[in-house]
């Protein structure tokens, strides 16, 4: 049978999973295209790591439709994972074995050939910048170098779609952006990211699309930029004061801008014109430890969108 | 990097059960060194202490086991229980581990390998530990004269199943672990008993009557009796052929009990 829709490698509708009687992930669609890069941002707990699984064919779905490369996960699940690269939330590397064994073993999870293994655990090591660690055992490297190790075992079989669950959490600035920097060539390479994070920087730099989720449902989608015009304002005036209780600040500025959200340690004034808020509030007298203008970020969107923070 | 290449369809070079076992050889290769010392010291020291200390004392006041010299009495009891040790260090905390602690299960099932590959390769890989330590156990025994017959040569397979029929079981019960207090209890009181009451050190009609069925209805009294009489050059097939068919019905069942438990833990 030939798929007739060759480059909608992956869709859901109403895609559920429950555990008892907790259910993770609720009755969500989307559908990703070939060489897209879609994410799934959300705090903890919204359901992206178990829509994760079920995408990699290794949870079972609980209800809904779910295809991969056309494909229902339940009846093609070995062949459908043969097509994945999956770079799990957590690491599973083989803490014990040098870099490059890592490779090997897991290539041959993919039945190729020892040859062809060694050819593509050279190329990729490269690619991951561990050449020179190749075999140094897998337990003294740092945090970046393990994440970085472990993409490139996702990528020994040739995927046509990686899967990253929260690619970068735990990590130094540093290394996540050395990280960012091998993700984005892999997407200019034409291959099919679907992340999940919490960062919305991540979120920002990586995803051509993404969907929200909170609480097991998708309560936006669209592009970062698309979200941010839609969810938001342009800018967004940030004020902090020396209390203990901000909310006690929210009536001095009541009318300013067009919305208003107060945070336990700051008040966040959504305005198009942010300088403008700030003279505004200071011609009332307002006088805040701090005052900071900055451009409208996806964390503002899951602000309206949830009335909570991501990252606690 | 290349862009994803789609056009690789060809067949695997390997099944993915050999993938596992493959995996699981390569973690051993880093340590087949160590193992391989402890491997020859331990019948070693059981024959120099219970063969040849307490069997002269036997010898001397008894004429030995039924007229059978302690030496080739005990020996090939303990070759079999061996296989119970071995299975018991290569099936507890390597399984509860790559459950648990370093998600070396998970990480070959989010490729095409499934959970019977998982199974079957990290078994067979148990099976090659216990092959090879039995080996070396005969081999050892061998040369201080523990045997009186070539028929030992058949105590390998007889002494891989016997371990295989802990091991399998014990996949099982390691995988439902969430802690290691449970291996404890499994060294405890089901490990050492058997040890000391499966008709390794003396026949089990030594043991009182109501003893005697426990024993009778473990898989090591079975490999024990089966062992000893290749060994002793005095084979009974057909009791024989009972042993190992008691032994295949206990790998059957635990395989059927390890397959539901990683099937429990390991797809959610």
């Amino acid at each position: 049978m030939t798929d007739p829709h060759p480059d909608l490698l992956l869709h859901a509708t109403g895609l559920t999973k429950t555990f008892g009687s907790f259910t993770a992930v609720d009755g969500i669609d989307f559908a990703v295209q070939r060489g897209e890069s879609f994410g799934f941002l959300g705090p903890n707990g919204a359901g992206k790591s178990s829509t994760m699984k079920m995408v990699g064919c290794v949870s079972p779905v609980t209800g809904g439709v779910l295809r991969v490369f056309g494909q229902d996960p339940a009846t093609h699940g070995p062949a459908i994972r043969a097509r994945l690269g999956v770079v799990p939330q957590k690491d599973t590397l083989d803490e014990e074995l040098s870099v490059q064994e890592n490779l090997w073993i897991y290539g041959r999870y993919f039945g190729l050939s020892q040859r062809e293994v060694r050819a593509r655990t050279e190329e990729l090591l490269d690619f991951a910048q561990l050449s020179d660690r190749a075999k140094s055992t897998v337990e003294p490297l740092s945090g970046g170098m393990k994440r970085r190790l472990t993409i490139a075992r996702s990528l020994i079989s040739r995927p046509e779609i990686l899967l990253l669950d929260e690619p970068t959490t735990g990590l130094d600035p540093q290394a996540r952006h050395v990280l960012w920097d091998r993700l984005f060539r892999l997407k200019r390479s034409g291959v099919t990211l679907v992340l999940t994070t919490h960062y919305m920087d991540e979120a920002e730099q990586l995803c051509d699309r993404l969907v929200v989720m909170d609480h097991g449902k998708i309560v936006a989608e669209g592009s970062p930029r698309s979200l941010i015009t839609q969810y938001s304002t342009r800018e967004v005036l940030e004020l902090r004061f020396d209390t203990d209780d901000h909310a006690q600040h929210g009536e001095a500025i009541a009318g300013i801008g067009q919305r208003i959200e107060i945070l336990p340690d700051r008040l966040l004034v959504y305005t198009q014109d942010g300088d403008a808020a700030a003279a505004e509030a200071h011609t009332r007298g307002v006088r805040p430890l701090s005052a900071l203008v900055r451009r409208s970020t996806l964390e503002d969107v899951f602000l309206h969108l949830t009335g909570r923070t991501l990252v606690d | 990097m290349s862009a994803p290449d789609i056009t690789t369809n060809r067949p695997p070079a390997l099944a993915s059960w050999q993938a596992v076992f493959g995996s699981w050889f390569t973690a051993y290769k880093r340590t087949w060194r160590g193992s391989i010392f402890g491997r020859f010291l331990s019948p070693l020291m059981f024959l120099l202490s219970l063969g040849l200390g307490l069997g002269s004392l036997v010898d001397k006041s008894t004429g030995g086991v039924d007229g059978v010299p302690y030496l080739q009495f005990v020996v090939p009891g303990i070759v079999a229980a061996q296989s119970m040790w071995v299975a018991m260090g290569e099936s507890t905390y390597p399984v509860m581990g790559a459950i648990r602690w370093n998600a070396k299960y998970h990480a070959m099932l989010a490729t095409p390998v499934g959970i019977d590959d998982v199974l079957l390769g990290h078994l067979l890989y148990v099976a090659m530990q216990i092959t090879g330590a039995t080996a070396i156990f005969i081999g050892v025994a061998a040369l201080f004269g523990s045997f009186s017959s070539w028929w030992v040569l058949l105590c390998l397979p007889v002494t891989v199943l016997t371990g295989m029929s802990f091991t399998v079981p014990i996949f099982a019960f390691s995988a439902k672990q969430e802690t290691d207090s449970g291996f404890n209890i499994l060294f405890r009181f089901i490990m050492t008993p058997l040890f000391l009451f499966s008709g390794i050190f003396f026949p089990v009609s030594q043991l009182p009557a109501f003893m005697r069925p426990i024993a009778w209805v473990m898989p090591l009294w079975h490999g024990v009796q089966a062992d000893r009489s290749l060994a002793l050059g005095t084979p009974d097939f057909v009791a024989i052929a009972g042993h190992v068919a008691y032994l295949l019905v206990v790998i059957a069942v635990g395989g059927w009990l390890a397959r539901r438990a990683f099937i429990k833990r390991l797809v959610v």
